[in-house]
């Protein structure tokens, strides 16, 4: 067994889930792991301690490797993602005052994607004011998720709306102030906003495209190529720690250890609405999302080639990056299903049998589905 | 000024160490020298100071959203980390223990840049020790305060010296394994309860 140490960056985020259940309940030092977890500020400041060493691996965006991998990012570092964090976890809040408009324009008040998004259209076609909604990063599923949905409402990101970049904490303030409409954030960012009475979830990523990526484990490949036996173990203790947070009976014993203090310093039920899918919407007002974070069910840590290409092909639509065949060989490198195979094959759990998925196994809110060997730039 | 002198921004929502690593490039030489305290001015402003380095503090959580402002902005067209250079590791740890981070555009040399983050580092790190004595010299007077109104106590209801006070909180912090200020909280926080 190995007697390895491990010091792993995270962000106060519901999906940094697996990495606080892995440590604190042991199951790290099960495989032989001393993993020490340090919280960071910033998306930046996590990609450049994995740069320089100061962390082995690190809880990253999912599309970060590939933007570090394409010479996206102001740091040069191979980052390569070996397991994802689980499923889901994100929402899309809006104001109090833009709900109400929302509200006049149509919308039904479910988390549906397509009636909320036709809604908010309809607000937009009114003018009275451009809308300015908030993402974490450039490089993330959350900001590339409000764009889909957006787009397929009918509205124009950067044309029609705003769209700006906000550390998670600062949102539900900047809601309260007026200072953005919107923000699409994971958990429990939206329920944080909700629970200060600063706004109203309108939907769910989990509704605009089931079973979708957010976050993964990213290590740097040098690490990841001289120490296999210890990325490995690794990944067979995120791996336990995924197989425990999936029952629901250990969902509130969850909430208690990542809402300590060295975590994310909330309240466990809070933590407990995004980790169970029971999301109140507004205040008083609960309705159950099937699925809203998943973190072992189908397939919820793999970390599928077909999702390193989508969030590719959002690059390119959204104009990050020139699409070129090498671009996308390099995309598709960046996620490792290899690696996770050859960790997970001596737990006997039932691998995909495909590191791809097939276009009808990705179907997003619009009826739309995704078809990697098609990525076209965008005509200007 | 000279065309070559080099444009440097400070960021840092911290206004007594921003201008004590503003003072320090001055005395350097650098007269290009700009500070902002807010994130939201960065956006404003980036454009008219065109920065050729940006030394900015680790511990902002604002750091995305300051390298999306200088993602989008043409005048930092391609900012690059200071720690694009991997082989001085020991400047990188340095600097990111210091809790200090910089960009520079692309192409400029980098031993043009190295003293700035040098002294960056230097001047983060003093001003962090700086607060820690302040903190340290600020609990000590604190607790000095509280062991005062600990004797006073006993000196009223016990009909002690002032050393005698003093001896039986530390004989008391002793046996406990505890501190005298610690003792002494106690000491008051009981006498507060049993005031009539």
């Amino acid at each position: 067994m190995p007697d390895l140490r491990i010091t792993a960056g995270f962000l106060p985020l519901l999906d940094s889930l697996l990495l606080v259940i892995a440590r604190e309940r042991g199951l790290a030092a099960a495989q032989g792991i001393d993993l020490t977890l340090v919280r960071e500020t910033s998306w930046a400041n996590i990609r450049d301690r994995v740069a320089v060493g100061h962390f082995e691996v690190a809880q990253m965006l999912g599309p970060m490797p590939i933007a570090a991998n394409l010479g996206l990012s102001p740091i040069d570092v191979a980052i390569v993602a070996p397991m994802a964090l689980g499923l889901g976890g994100n929402a899309i809040t809006v104001s109090n005052r833009l709900w109400e408009r929302m509200l006049k324009a149509g919308a039904p008040g479910s988390i549906e994607p397509a009636p909320a998004g036709a809604a908010l259209a309809r607000v937009v076609a009114a003018g009275d004011g451009r809308l300015c909604f908030a993402v974490t990063h450039p490089f993330s599923g959350h900001n590339y998720e409000l764009r889909y949905w957006l787009a397929a409402s009918g509205i124009r990101p950067d044309a029609d709306v705003d769209i700006v970049i906000l550390p998670p904490q600062l949102m539900a303030d900047a809601l309260a102030a007026g200072t953005v409409d919107g923000y699409c954030a994971g958990e429990p960012w939206n329920s944080a906003g909700v629970l200060a009475g600063a706004g109203r979830i309108v939907t769910v990523k989990a509704r605009l495209w089931p079973d979708s990526p957010d976050k993964v484990l990213g290590v740097e490949q040098r690490w990841a190529e001289a120490h296999p036996e210890a990325l490995a173990a690794l990944l067979r203790a995120l791996y336990a720690a995924s197989l425990w947070c999936g029952d629901p009976a250990n969902h509130a014993e969850a909430a208690a250890i990542l809402g300590g203090p060295a975590y994310l310093d909330k309240p466990s039920d809070l933590l407990l609405r995004g980790l169970s899918g029971r999301l109140e919407l507004a205040r008083g007002e609960t309705v159950r999302v099937a699925d809203f974070f998943v973190p072992n069910a189908h397939s919820a840590t793999f970390p599928w080639v077909t999702h390193a290409l989508w969030y590719y092909a959002q690059m390119v639509r959204w104009g990050d990056v020139v699409h070129t065949p090498a671009h996308q060989a390099q995309a598709a490198r960046s996620y490792r299903p290899d690696l996770y195979r050859a960790a997970i094959a001596p737990f006997g759990a039932s691998l995909p049998t495909s590191d791809e998925k097939q276009p009808g196994q990705m179907r997003f809110f619009d009826g739309a589905s995704f078809d990697p060997t098609r990525i076209t730039t965008p005509s200007a | 000024m000279s065309a070559s002198e080099l444009s440097i921004l400070i960021i840092d929502e911290d206004r007594v160490r921003a201008a004590i690593i503003e003072e320090g490039l001055r005395e350097a030489g650098h007269t290009r020298v700009a500070v902002i305290n807010s994130t939201q001015e960065v956006a404003r402003r980036i454009a008219e100071i065109a920065p050729d380095v940006v030394v900015i503090d680790l511990a902002n959580p604002d750091r995305d959203r300051l390298e999306h402002f200088f993602l989008l902005s043409k005048a930092l067209r391609k900012p690059v980390a200071m720690f694009v250079d991997k082989s001085d590791a020991a400047a990188i740890g340095a600097a990111i223990e210091a809790g200090v981070s910089a960009y520079i555009v692309d192409g400029l040399r980098k031993d043009r840049v190295k003293p700035i983050l040098d002294m960056a580092v230097l001047r983060f790190n003093a001003y962090s020790r700086l607060q820690r004595e302040l903190d340290e010299a600020r609990n000590a007077l604190e607790e000095r305060k509280l062991i005062d109104r600990a004797k006073a106590i006993l000196i009223r209801q016990r009909g002690l010296t002032e050393e005698a006070a003093y001896t039986l909180l530390r004989k008391t912090a002793m046996n406990q394994n505890r501190r005298v200020a610690e003792i002494a909280q106690s000491l008051i926080t009981a006498a507060g309860l049993l005031e009539p």
